[in-house]
């Protein structure tokens, strides 16, 4: 609209939290993302939304390296976090997804019990200096994700015994457990049945307050609902980034205007 | 635009964007109607203006609840989330027009003399030409969706007021001449009163329909200034 950034978006600009610079990614020969240039704020909701094969799970992925366990998968480009590099050799991977963490589509619990399945990534990164730290863990990071008056008796039990909403809450306090700063989730919800949608969507509207997330979703009522920034891809490109209210009201792009309003062949 | 993948609700849409047509049809017709009832007094057409809007008020009925069995099925987005927030506004602004316009007609009935006053008369008739081309304009804009054409009527609303306010004035003065005609042309007073409401319905459908096209608010680019309630 304006030429010229006003005073907030400039600052807002200075103080992204993920930065991604002309990012390309290839598997193989093909190439699966062109050119994604994006400033992801801090403390707030972004979505990626876009036909399947878009991209936008892909890109979404290169924000903590999870492409590098596939072998014919090329990164290029840059993308900072707190302005690093997280593509930089010096930086170590593991240490990378303990401050990105992610959520997937299907809740994937370990086949341990629901204690253990918060414990085991503040166990393996030391986080916890004696039992008593792991229970406060523990029993902190469910209380953030909503889940510890329904789980707080039974946290022996196994957390695949538990309902799909549950464990995907029981997911999402797993990556809070160590300590991240990013949350990515890759259609968190698409599992799940409304009601457990909703206090999925819930939990991410409170955990903006202390965390920056990224979210992949097919649902564009669920972006709206949920994010205050959306990113539409197609065919491996960004199209257009902008305000949630922004780009499903007024999109400035055609082929976002087609998608959102369900008119793309 | 091209079409929607699931094409009932391109068919939904049309047929929206049609019932909210004819509602456009319909109050430009009474509109008409009651003036032309209220210079020829032709208490007939002033009757027929009044039953008739009843059948707007059914269509406005029927498109609203069109309208929020849209919303509850199809979720709209972008363009066609504004053009359905747009239709709503626009069927009100009808439905509105509408009862100006009977209230005109009520009153083509209760003047109720072979009015001397021709005379007064005719500066009312002049107004409304003004309204009635207003309305008609951006009803057309509307189902052009030419958001142009609906500025231009935004612009032109600050004609109908002068004329307002120069008939207010004229009004006052025929009473103070001669107050046997206060009963009559208290009565026009409060048809031109509505007649300038109905040329504000057809700037806000102007402002809807610049916004259902652009998706931007179209800038007021006139101060509200009503000089007639200082005169008064």
């Amino acid at each position: 609209m304006n030429e010229m950034p006003s005073i907030e978006q400039a600052n807002e600009m200075t103080e992204s939290k993920i930065s991604a610079n002309k990012v390309q990614v290839f598997y193989g020969d093909n190439q699966a993302i062109k050119d994604v240039d994006i400033e992801i704020q801090p403390r707030s909701v972004t979505s990626f939304i876009g036909p399947s094969g878009c991209g936008k799970s892909t890109f979404l992925r290169t924000i903590n390296r999870m492409n590098d366990t596939i072998d014919i998968c090329r990164v290029e480009g840059s993308i900072k976090i707190d302005n690093e590099d997280i593509y930089d050799p010096k930086v170590d991977p593991v240490q990378l997804r303990a401050k990105v963490g992610m959520v997937f589509q299907k809740p994937n619990p370990f086949p341990k019990s629901i204690y253990d399945n918060i414990a085991y990534g503040p166990r393996i990164h030391g986080l916890a200096r004696n039992k008593a730290e792991l229970d406060d863990i523990v029993s902190s990071s469910l209380q953030k994700a909503g889940l510890w008056e329904e789980v707080k008796n039974r946290l022996d039990e196994p957390g695949t015994g538990m309902s799909g909403g549950q464990q995907q809450r029981l997911c999402i306090a797993r990556a809070i457990a160590v300590s991240p700063e990013v949350i990515l989730m890759d259609e968190p919800c698409s599992a799940l049945d409304p009601i457990a949608t909703a206090k999925v969507e819930e939990l991410i509207d409170e955990l903006r307050e202390n965390y920056t997330i990224v979210i992949v979703t097919h649902s564009m009522q669920q972006a709206a609902r949920v994010s205050q920034r959306t990113a539409f891809f197609h065919l491996g490109i960004l199209v257009e980034e902008g305000l949630t209210e922004d780009i499903f009201t007024n999109p400035k792009d055609k082929r976002t205007q087609d998608y959102i309003t369900g008119r793309f062949g | 635009m091209s079409e929607h993948t699931v094409s009932a609700y391109d068919e939904e849409l049309t047929a929206m964007a049609g019932k909210v047509a004819e509602m456009g049809g319909l109050a430009e017709r009474a509109f008409a109607d009651a003036v032309s009832a209220l210079v020829s007094q032709d208490l007939d057409l002033a009757k027929s203006t009044i039953a008739n809007d009843e059948r707007l008020d059914a269509l406005h009925q029927d498109v609203e609840m069109k309208l929020i069995e849209i919303i509850a099925r199809r979720q709209p987005m972008g363009q066609d989330l504004r053009e359905i927030t747009a239709a709503s506004r626009i069927a009100n602004d009808l439905e509105r027009v509408g009862d100006l316009a009977k209230n005109v007609a009520k009153r083509a009935i209760a003047i109720d003399s072979s009015l001397q006053s021709k005379k007064l008369a005719i500066g009312v008739e002049h107004m409304s030409e003004l309204a009635l081309g207003q309305l008609k304009r951006v009803l057309d804009a509307y189902t052009r969706r030419d958001a142009e054409a609906a500025r231009r009527v935004q612009e032109a609303d600050a004609e109908v007021d002068a004329i307002y306010t120069s008939l207010f004035r004229e009004l006052l003065t025929y009473m103070m001449e001669d107050p046997r005609v206060i009963t009559q042309c208290v009565h026009l007073l409060f048809c031109a009163k509505n007649i300038e409401r109905i040329g504000d319905h057809a700037t806000n459908i102007a402002e809807n329909v610049y916004y259902m096209v652009t998706g931007e608010r179209l800038p007021e680019d006139r101060e509200k200034y009503d000089e007639t309630t200082s005169a008064g």
